[in-house]
């Protein structure tokens, strides 16, 4: 199997990359970039664990081949907190004990922050659906969707 | 695996025609890289099509609208236009995965997987879709229809794919509606689903429809015997129950644990009747 060599760019920064044409973008930034954040849940898609935004678009990690980011822009959990200041979704969910494992953590944070993006106000019932792709065994979901609307409310202040 | 990102049609139907191994397509991947994960597929050609020219576009065309086969649903239900013009396809279309499967999936794609459940389907047949398929012998338009065969089998020869599909205008007071039945509110495959394209005159009696079902046969079906009980109607109890009886009478589902073929047959017949309702009401139509 050929490699092939990529250019991108992640988190803002300009990054390159050589992989397998079969790599996933989740294995490319786990195995080979050292960015760790985004998680392999179930590789199919189904738990949101690995998401992450591809040119502002929020995807599943492990359902993109890393060589389709080529000249994308994208985002993952590394880039989220501005230096040392955690981003007010963070910051909420560690506040309200939003997680417990945390396995599923980085990808509900980027799921919610390109929910945010779209939507910065919205009711209970549309962070419930936005974040379905999103599998959390551990909290029952009740603090998360406290935690994204205490950020959200913040985030409308701010 | 190869990976090959072609920038013309004609470039990715020679890679196509010219690959002797197993070739796929790669649009949003929500289907075929579940499979080679899963190792029910080993390409030796991946045909990544997001490149071509168009093939992201949404685009006005003689009143209806071409949407790209690379169009995902989240920038499908972004268009006002056409959630205004065809509510019933985007809804249908909206409902497949989350968040992040919309964020790639596309519309060709669920067509081209060739699921009898597939939930874009149903809609794309009530409105009479077209889809633009570019091959060695040049560009064809194709009913979507006369696309799924059988499950996982779709009609395209060698070398063929398709580039967008077609969603035609309609009159005033027409409009369409998609339903299915899942156990749980989010994230499932239709266990049943039912799509109902109609159009009603001033008076608010329909004089066309087309009604569809889902995941209730091996392919998509097209049921005009449902379709004539609600024509010359305004949808009153009477014809709404000959529709119901019509749906359930073409099915032949499988059994298997998440729906028995007698559940099945019956709430076919449950989601055409509400669906043609729906449909009614987004027309215009008063009960």
């Amino acid at each position: 199997m050929k490699n092939i060599h990529v250019s991108t760019t992640i988190n803002g920064d300009p990054t390159e990359f050589i992989c397998n044409p079969d790599e996933s973008l989740l294995d490319v930034l786990r195995n080979r970039l050292g960015l760790t954040g985004a998680k392999e849940g179930c590789g199919t898609g189904d738990c949101g664990a690995c998401s992450v935004t591809v040119n502002g678009r929020l995807v599943c990690s492990c359902l993109v081949l890393g060589v389709e980011a080529e000249a994308a822009e994208v985002e993952t959990i590394e880039g989220m907190a501005n230096g040392e200041k955690l981003h007010p979704l963070q910051q909420h969910f560690i506040d309200g004990a939003a997680l417990q494992c945390g396995v599923c953590t980085p990808g509900i944070l980027v799921a919610a922050k390109a929910l945010l993006e779209k939507n910065p106000n919205p009711t209970d019932t549309e962070v419930r659906y936005w974040l379905a792709g999103n599998l959390c065994r551990c909290t029952g979901y009740d603090k998360i969707i406290k935690a994204v609307q205490s950020a959200a409310a913040e985030m409308r202040g701010a | 695996m190869r990976y090959a990102k072609p920038t013309t049609t004609a470039q990715a139907v020679s890679l196509l025609n010219e690959e002797q191994g197993i070739s796929r397509i790669l649009s949003g991947g929500t289907d075929v890289l579940v499979q080679i994960k899963a190792g029910m597929l080993e390409p030796d050609l991946i045909v990544d099509i997001k490149h071509l020219e168009g093939i992201k576009d949404i685009t006005l065309e003689d009143g209806g609208y071409r949407i790209g086969a690379a169009v995902s649903g989240a920038q499908l239900g972004e268009h006002e236009g056409v959630a205004a013009l065809w509510p019933g396809v985007v809804e249908g279309f909206e409902l497949i995965g989350s968040t992040q499967v919309q964020g790639r999936a596309t519309m060709a794609g669920n067509l081209c997987n060739g699921s009898p459940a597939a939930d874009s389907v149903p809609g794309l047949i009530t409105a009479d879709a077209i889809a633009r398929i570019e091959g060695p012998d040049g560009t064809r338009d194709c009913a979507i229809i006369d696309i799924p065969v059988s499950p996982g089998k779709i009609s395209l020869a060698k070398g063929e794919f398709i580039t967008s599909i077609y969603l035609p205008k309609r009159p005033e007071r027409a409009s369409d509606a998609y339903l299915r039945f899942i156990p749980r509110t989010e994230m499932d495959i239709a266990v049943v689903a039912a799509a109902v394209s109609l159009e009603l005159d001033v008076d608010g009696v329909c004089i066309k429809a087309r009604v569809s079902l889902g995941a209730v046969a091996p392919t998509v079906l097209l049921v005009e015997t449902a379709a004539d009980c609600i024509v010359g109607t305004k949808l009153d109890d009477a014809a709404l129950e000959a529709l119901s009886v019509a749906c359930s009478a073409v099915c032949n589902p499988i059994d298997d644990k998440r729906g028995t073929i007698e559940f099945r047959t019956h709430t076919a017949g449950v989601l055409a009747k509400r669906a043609a309702l729906i449909a009614y009401g987004r027309a215009g139509g008063q009960k």
